[in-house]
């Protein structure tokens, strides 16, 4: 696949000496979903902003569909849509309105059946003749989406689409953006929350402190990453691990009452065969077995505790 | 050229003018109205006439500019400092288009919405003094030029301003001052000969000074340096806009 976004090692300086991006490379390939996962102050929405030309890059390079940002501005921008993270909106013009003008605002001529196939997608319809400010906080969060489809473009940058929205909107806020994936437009969000990640990203970044610390396949990353964990649950309490098992990783847990093993799926053997036969010649009688994986959130908090540990 | 997202900024813009409408014809209709019975009767009926004009038709002139100026400026400022008052400018910054047609949209929409009072004014004028306009194409002209030149004055203002205060400050404690000492109300000859110079320092003087030569043919500067004066200070205004796109001063970071 090709890129469609190439972000060629881009830092951002604010004027008050604080680097936002202390130079970022990325390549973001057509039709994928990315999700750019960071705590608050990584640096996802100066990324975002330097990107869609809110802000300018201090040295580095970005082109969208191989035209620079900068230089030829006209061409990339056209190509992309923003919906921001904060639900910044004309108070008092109405939902048809407000959407016609960012068609309009990024040339593109008139088109009332697209708006309102947008409208209607997004259930947005009902509410076309109603001024902004008489709608729900959701409501609004469907208007941005709907200002930044109504211009068709082929990347999209959702800044935080499902921060503080109910269940059911999240739910809708995905299956749209299945929808676009389907019809090919290359998604980009960034999100704090990692199950969105992992219910609907392609591949995954983590961002902090302005770094990139990792961009990977969502699926190959949590393999590679996943730790998988077995959880003992015993028939008779234990005080502390019997010395024989002191070999494993394990740890003790509900007040004895079971142990947990940590094992590396990647690893040639897991061990589980030989802590079963050592716990079995320690006469410990199993009552159950449990194994989970490691979900992204953990490898989150690790990759980004890991560089401030180190520092 | 994107002529859509200019076409797109104008209606967006001159629906808010439309929202208020009534307003937007009332109050200078109003405001019109008083200045004649205050200076037009009160005063008028003492002054008799300026240079062969009645008092009441001498004052039309500078009554149109004062609004259409202080109108250009106020819509102008407003309209952009709105967006970035209420985070909207993220859409303008991120949208494929130049300055030009950011200028285009907004100081177009203010300036039509000055003109649109302007004009308004002139037809409440008409009603109480008798008013005849020796060139009355010259006099639209000038008043599209005023119109546009101050809404670019405005559109700046309202780049650079960070607050409410700060949007009506300059228009508060600068254009008015400036309007009412540009001779709206009386000519610079009717100044004693110290204050007559000081006066030509007044830009807004030439404005109106200009503007009142369209209607009755006698101006306190000459025609030609009325016009020079809006040219310069129309290019002052376009100079500085290039310079806060070229540089994102106040707007892009």
């Amino acid at each position: 696949m090709a890129a469609i976004v190439e972000i060629e090692d881009v830092k951002k300086v604010y004027d008050g000496g604080f680097a936002a991006l202390k130079g970022v490379t990325l390549n973001i390939e057509e039709g994928e979903i990315l999700a750019l996962l960071g705590p608050n102050g990584a640096g996802k929405t100066t990324l975002i902003s330097t990107i869609c030309g809110i802000s300018r890059p201090s040295s580095g390079a970005i082109r969208v569909g191989g035209h620079d940002t900068v230089s030829d501005f006209r061409a990339a921008r056209s190509l992309v849509g923003l919906v921001p993270q904060e639900v910044n909106l004309e108070p008092f013009e109405t939902v048809w309105r407000t959407v016609r003008f960012s068609r309009g605002l990024f040339g593109k001529p008139k088109d009332d059946t697209l708006i309102e196939k947008i409208l209607r997608q997004l259930s947005l319809w009902d509410k076309k003749d109603t001024a902004i400010r008489a709608l729900s906080g959701g409501m609004k969060r469907r208007v941005l989406i709907a200002k930044a489809l109504s211009h068709e473009p082929r990347v999209l940058f959702l800044d935080e689409p499902t921060a503080g929205v109910d269940v059911e909107l999240r739910r809708d806020m995905w299956e749209i953006v299945a929808g676009l994936k389907a019809d090919g437009v290359t998604i980009i969000l960034t999100t704090h929350y990692i199950e969105e990640a992992e219910a609907i990203a392609d591949r995954v970044g983590v961002i902090n402190n302005g770094k990139l610390l990792l961009v990977e396949d969502k699926d190959a990353l949590m393999t590679r990453m996943g730790q998988k964990q077995l959880r003992i649950d015993l028939q008779d309490r234990i005080a502390t691990v019997p010395p024989a098992l002191h070999g494993f990783d394990l740890e003790l847990a509900e007040d004895g009452g079971s142990l947990i093993y940590r094992y590396d799926t990647r690893a040639d053997r897991t061990g589980i065969a030989k802590l079963m036969a050592a716990m079995s010649e320690e006469g410990l009688v199993l009552r159950d077995l449990q194994t989970s994986q490691n979900s992204l959130e953990d490898i989150f908090v690790g990759l980004v505790h890991e560089p401030e540990a180190a520092a | 050229m994107n002529w859509q997202a200019v076409k797109a900024i104008y209606i967006f813009e001159m629906a808010r003018f439309f929202r208020t409408l009534m307003q937007s014809f009332i109050s200078p209709v109003i405001s019109t109205s008083l200045y004649f019975v205050v200076f037009g009767a009160a005063i008028g009926s003492r002054i008799e006439e300026v240079e062969g004009v009645s008092y009441g038709a001498f004052i039309v002139p500078g009554l149109i500019m004062l609004s259409v100026i202080t109108q250009a400026i106020s819509n102008a400022s407003f309209g952009i400092y709105f967006p970035k008052f209420i985070g909207t400018i993220y859409e303008l910054l991120s949208a494929p288009i130049n300055f030009l047609e950011i200028v285009m949209g907004y100081v177009g929409a203010a300036a039509t919405k000055a003109m649109f009072i302007g004009l308004v004014i002139l037809g409440t004028a008409a009603l109480f003094v008798d008013l005849s306009i020796q060139h009355p194409i010259a006099m639209l002209a000038f008043m599209v030029l005023t119109c546009l030149s101050l809404s670019l004055f405005g559109f700046i203002i309202g780049i650079w301003a960070g607050n409410f205060e700060q949007l009506q400050l300059v228009p508060l404690l600068i254009v008015t001052p400036l309007v009412f000492l540009g001779g709206s109300f009386y000519s610079i000859s009717m100044l004693p000969e110290g204050w007559q110079t000081v006066a030509l320092f007044n830009p807004v003087v030439y404005l109106i000074s200009g503007f009142r030569w369209a209607f009755f043919g006698m101006a306190d500067v000459p025609i030609g340096l009325s016009l020079l004066a809006i040219a310069v200070f129309t290019g002052l205004c376009l100079g500085a806009i290039w310079w806060i796109f070229k540089s994102g001063w106040k707007i892009r970071n």
